[in-house]
Parts: C-alpha cells; sequence; structure tokens
C-alpha cells in the first residue's frame, strides 16, 4: 500500500486555530484528499432552552438574546415573536419598522463580518482589515441607536424600548451610503480579483438538489439555487411594505456564497433606504401582560445565517412551559460534510466558515471541572443555576473583584 | 396554496376528531395526530402536498408521556405543525429517511428528554458531552442535576476560594484573542 492510498485521521478540533468556536471534525485523509468526516457538535451547549424555563418571559427575553453574539437581534425576535402570537399582542406599525431597521443593520454587521472571516481563512488579511474597519460604522450606528454594540436589548413584548429620533435618519442614510460604497468596491474585488475568485471557486460544492435534500438554509442555500427566504416566504414586520430580491446563485461553491452574500448587503442598504422613507409615525409599544396565556406558537426569522426558528408554548403563568430554538448554523450542519468530500484539507477552514457558522447558537450545561480531577467522568460536576451565579460571585472574588454586594440570586447575601 | 384547503384535505382524508386541526393564521396551521396515526398523515404532508422543508423537531415533557412536534414548511411559506405524542419510554419513529438533517433534532430528543427513536442511526451524542450519564435528561420536568448543593448551603464544590497563595489583586486585563472573533 502507498502512502497516498493509507488513510490518516485527522483530528480537528474541538480547539483549533483554523476554528472560531469549538467544533470536532475527524477528517479521514487519503494523501491531501478528505475521504470521510465525521463532525460532533454540542462544546456550547449552555442548557439556554431549559434555562428560559425557569425564568420570566421578561428575563427570557435577554438570555435568549445571549444564545448568539452576533445575531442576537434574530434571537429576541424570533423569542418576541412567538411570546407575542400567543399573547395576541398587535405590535405598532412603528415598532415593526424600528425592528426591521436593526433587523437589517445587524445583518450587515454580521455579512461585513464574514467577509473579513472568509479573506482572513484564505490569507487575504487586507479584505479582513478593510472589511472590519467598514464594519465598525453599523457597530457604532448600533451603539447609537439602542445603546449597544450587540445584544441590544431594544425588543419588549408589544413593541420596542426606544424610539429613532428623527435627526438619528439621516445618520442611518450616511451609514448606508457609505457603506454601499464599500460593497460596490468588494462586489468589483469578487468580480475581478482573479486570486479570489480562483481560490474560492470550486471548493465546498454543494449541489442545489443535495442543498435542498439536506435542509440547508440562508445565504449557503441561495448560493445553491435556493430561492427561499423567510421575509419573503413567511413575511414579518415590515417586509411585506417592502420591495426587494431574493438574491440566488448558482455556483454552488464557496465562491457563491460570497457573491449572494454581497448581493444581500446591497439589498439590505436599499430596504434601509425603504424603511426610512415609509417609517409612519406613532406609538412604539403596547401594553403587554406579565402572564402569558396557555398556547403555543412558532416563528421563522431570515436571520443573516439562514432561517431561526423559534417555538414557545405558555401555560398562563409568568413563565414559558417550553421554549425551542432552532438556529441555521444547525440546519446547515448536515450540508458541511457534503461540501468536504473529496475536497482538499487545506480546504477546510474555508468551507466550514462558508456556512458562516455559529456554534453558539446551535448549541445553545455548564461542565464544571472539581479542582484535581480528570475532565472526563467522576470529576466533571453539575451545577444549579445558583450555584453558576454563586461559582461566578467566588470566582470573582478570588480574583480581587466583589460583586457580591450587588446582590444576585442564588442565596448570596446582598 | 391556501392554508384552509390544506386543513380541509386532511380532515377529509385522515378524518381527524374535532379540535385536531388549528389554523392559528394564513401561514401557520396545527394538527394533532396520535401515534398511530402519525406515519400515514407525516407521509402525506411531505410526500403528497410537498412540505419538504423539517425546521425542526420539538420535544414536550407532557407529564406520562413525550409529545413531539413536526414543523414542515413549504416553499409557499405555510407551516404545518404536526403534534403527537406517546408514552415515555417508547419508541418513535425517525424521520431521517425523510429528512436526513433530522438526525441533529432526533438526537437533541434522545438526549434531552430520553426519547427512543427508532431508525436514528449510529453517532455521536448531541447536545450533551459522551460522558454524561445516560438516564439523565435535562429536559424533563422532574430533573435535577445530581449532586447540586441547594441554594444557600456551602459553597459549590470547585468554586475557588481566595487563599494567601492567591492574593486578592485586580486581575489582569485578558490579552487579545488572536483569532477571535470580537463583537
Amino acid at each position: 500500500m502507498s502512502d497516498i492510498d493509507r488513510v490518516v485521521t485527522v483530528p480537528i478540533g474541538p480547539q483549533h486555530p483554523a476554528l472560531k468556536e469549538p467544533e470536532s471534525f475527524m477528517v479521514d485523509l487519503r494523501g491531501e484528499k478528505i475521504d470521510a468526516v465525521r463532525i460532533r457538535f454540542g462544546y456550547n451547549h449552555r442548557g439556554i432552552e431549559k434555562g428560559c424555563e425557569t425564568r420570566s418571559y421578561t428575563q427570557d427575553l435577554y438570555l435568549v438574546e445571549r444564545v448568539c453574539g452576533i445575531c442576537s437581534f434574530s434571537h429576541s425576535t424570533a423569542f418576541i415573536h412567538a411570546v407575542e402570537e400567543i399573547a395576541g399582542l398587535e405590535v405598532p406599525v412603528r415598532a415593526k419598522y424600528i425592528r426591521t431597521i436593526i433587523g437589517e443593520l445587524e445583518r450587515i454587521h454580521s455579512h461585513l463580518l464574514w467577509l473579513g472571516v472568509a479573506g482572513h481563512e484564505i490569507g487575504f488579511d487586507t479584505l479582513l482589515m478593510y472589511t472590519w474597519r467598514d464594519r465598525e460604522q453599523v457597530m457604532i450606528l448600533l451603539a447609537r441607536l439602542t445603546g449597544n454594540r450587540v445584544n441590544y436589548g431594544i425588543n419588549t413584548y408589544g413593541g420596542v424600548r426606544r424610539d429613532i429620533a428623527p435627526d438619528m435618519m439621516p445618520e442611518i442614510l450616511k451609514v448606508v451610503d457609505s457603506l454601499e460604497e464599500r460593497t460596490k468596491h468588494y462586489i468589483e474585488l469578487a468580480m475581478r480579483e482573479q486570486t479570489l475568485i480562483q481560490r474560492l471557486s470550486g471548493v465546498g460544492k454543494l449541489s442545489k438538489e443535495d442543498a435542498l435534500f439536506l435542509g440547508t438554509v440562508g445565504p449557503t442555500a441561495r448560493a445553491s439555487g435556493v430561492d427561499r427566504d423567510a421575509r419573503r416566504d413567511d413575511p414579518y414586520l415590515a417586509y411585506p411594505d417592502l420591495e426587494f430580491k431574493v438574491v440566488i446563485d448558482d455556483h454552488c461553491d464557496v465562491y457563491g456564497r460570497t457573491i449572494v452574500r454581497l448581493g444581500e448587503l446591497m439589498q439590505t442598504y436599499s430596504i434601509l433606504r425603504q424603511l426610512i422613507k415609509k417609517i409612519p409615525d406613532g406609538p412604539i409599544t403596547v401594553k403587554a401582560p406579565r402572564r402569558i396565556p396557555e398556547g403555543e406558537a412558532v416563528s421563522r426569522y431570515e436571520a443573516p445565517r439562514g432561517e431561526d426558528v423559534h417555538y414557545v408554548r405558555g401555560n398562563g403563568t409568568e413563565k414559558p412551559e417550553r421554549v425551542k430554538v432552532r438556529a441555521p448554523t444547525l440546519a446547515n450542519t448536515a450540508s458541511v460534510g457534503k461540501m468536504l468530500e473529496d475536497g482538499y484539507l487545506a480546504d477546510l477552514p474555508i468551507v466550514v466558515a462558508a456556512i458562516d457558522p455559529c456554534f453558539s447558537c446551535t448549541d445553545r450545561m455548564v461542565g464544571v471541572r472539581e479542582s484535581g480531577t480528570e475532565s472526563r467522568g467522576a470529576g466533571r460536576k453539575t451545577m444549579t443555576w445558583e450555584e453558576v451565579s454563586r461559582y461566578g460571585v467566588e470566582w470573582h472574588k478570588a480574583r480581587g473583584l466583589d460583586f457580591s454586594s450587588l446582590g444576585i440570586p442564588g442565596g448570596i447575601e446582598a | 396554496m391556501d392554508v384552509q384547503a390544506i386543513s380541509a384535505e386532511l380532515q377529509t382524508r385522515f378524518s381527524l376528531p374535532e379540535g385536531a386541526l388549528k389554523v392559528q393564521r394564513a401561514t401557520r396551521l396545527w394538527v394533532d395526530v396520535d401515534m398511530a396515526g402519525f406515519p400515514a398523515l407525516f407521509d402525506h404532508i411531505v410526500k403528497g402536498m410537498g412540505f419538504n422543508i423539517l425546521c425542526t423537531i420539538t420535544g414536550l415533557d407532557l407529564g406520562a408521556d413525550l409529545g413531539y412536534i413536526y414543523h414542515l414548511a413549504h416553499d409557499c411559506g405555510i407551516m404545518v405543525n404536526v403534534k403527537t405524542r406517546s408514552p415515555k419510554g417508547s419508541t418513535v419513529k425517525s424521520v431521517t429517511p425523510y429528512f436526513p438533517c433530522a438526525d441533529l433534532y432526533e438526537r437533541e430528543l434522545v438526549d434531552l428528554l430520553g426519547a427512543h427513536v427508532d431508525g436514528l442511526g449510529p453517532g455521536p451524542r448531541y447536545p450533551l458531552p459522551e460522558d454524561w450519564p445516560v438516564d439523565e435528561h435535562p429536559l424533563l420536568k422532574d430533573w435535577t442535576p445530581k449532586g447540586a448543593t441547594p441554594a444557600g448551603d456551602a459553597p459549590a464544590a470547585g468554586a475557588p476560594a481566595a487563599t494567601p497563595a492567591q492574593p486578592a489583586s485586580p486581575p489582569p486585563a485578558a490579552p487579545a484573542e488572536k483569532g477571535s472573533t470580537p463583537a
């Protein structure tokens, strides 16, 4: 047997320089080519669904927003839509427009972030520097509109917590104009820069049939010719009032996924101009009950990475009976194995990055190793929420930061 | 495609009991079916009516039973939520022959609720770690972490206490992590 015929298994992750978050790929190689991949997720599972059952709806809104640091608004909005539907709340139109503005700004920062990561993965760090510099404009704008760069906390049951002042509208348009020019430059680059085109073309192939069969979502699916977008197909917020194109591409590879995201950025700029032009005056919230009636609802939200699905079941109390989160990355994991088939090991980082994975979203338990024990098996300890709180306070206290006077839940003395 | 027409077709074809179908809005239909009738109804919705998107599967602890909701969507935007239930300990058929992407959704049901899924192929656990006890399912309503200390008792084991060897001092600034994804 020649060396080239021998199968060698290379473990990539859960901790690996090529990965931004912990996940495990056991890659069987014949020479440089990938024979098979076994993927293991779950390293970021934090028990958020269980946590929601033990908290009030108000607390859950902020907890769910922390499912992900990038598409935090997507999760918050998907969740709140389900709760509002159970409660029969009719959100004011102005609030719907504000939510849509924040959602689309989030899409810009997510897609620009992705473009930079993609550049980094192929050794094109100049692109990373440029796109992340540009992305700062939208991050600063989000901070001005909501008070935060991420985890905006702008949603509240029945509407939004903050209005957008009239003098902020031109500021939004200024950022849109600036980023549109920059995106045109990146599109030209994607069309003409041979290094980029040749490095991404034919890499991570996923046919339309496979994308449909494997349940792929978002830009990853649309880059394989799948014409689906929840904003158009199952419209919510202000999307029924807006004109926009669902960007699809038939390259079926990483290059196509780049084209789709750049095209979606251009659509988002158009959407934002329409929103600023059409946003009506009026209230931004209606009164919402603390107790949510018995009932259930499921919402679909087109997050930057694809369709986000939240199911909520109310039991007539202040706490939900069940919350279920399906993040887009979970839907796209089945397609990653297919994309890597017969590919090269060196392509793995960009192929994985090209679905714009978010494993925090996907996994949503805190395992703590007791001092002096092994990291697996009997040394692992499960903690209650109160213990987690106390652990955090003690951990910081031992390092000179005493938060105990703040009074946190779990029996900690105020 | 109209949600009322879908509801009428399912009613006619499967003679569902009163209250089994609920149109929530123009793009939401809920169907309640017992486990015996589930395979035929599911097959018809997927293959006969073209609901070829499995958005996810939700598992529920319903006391003596486990509940399952299959969230199926159509390209036209309508979502049909097929609800069924079976006693805890009984098996439910895997839908991976229809949707390979159901693999991870069903592994979640197994890990978090203790469902028995017939036809689910071999593979790693998801989302719990491989050394997590096989009989502990965190989403069951009566689940409590084994070995957990009730609130207000002694500090949690593993929580680092300040010691002479670890004087109280401001923590050093965390170095910027190369390759991390800042927000």
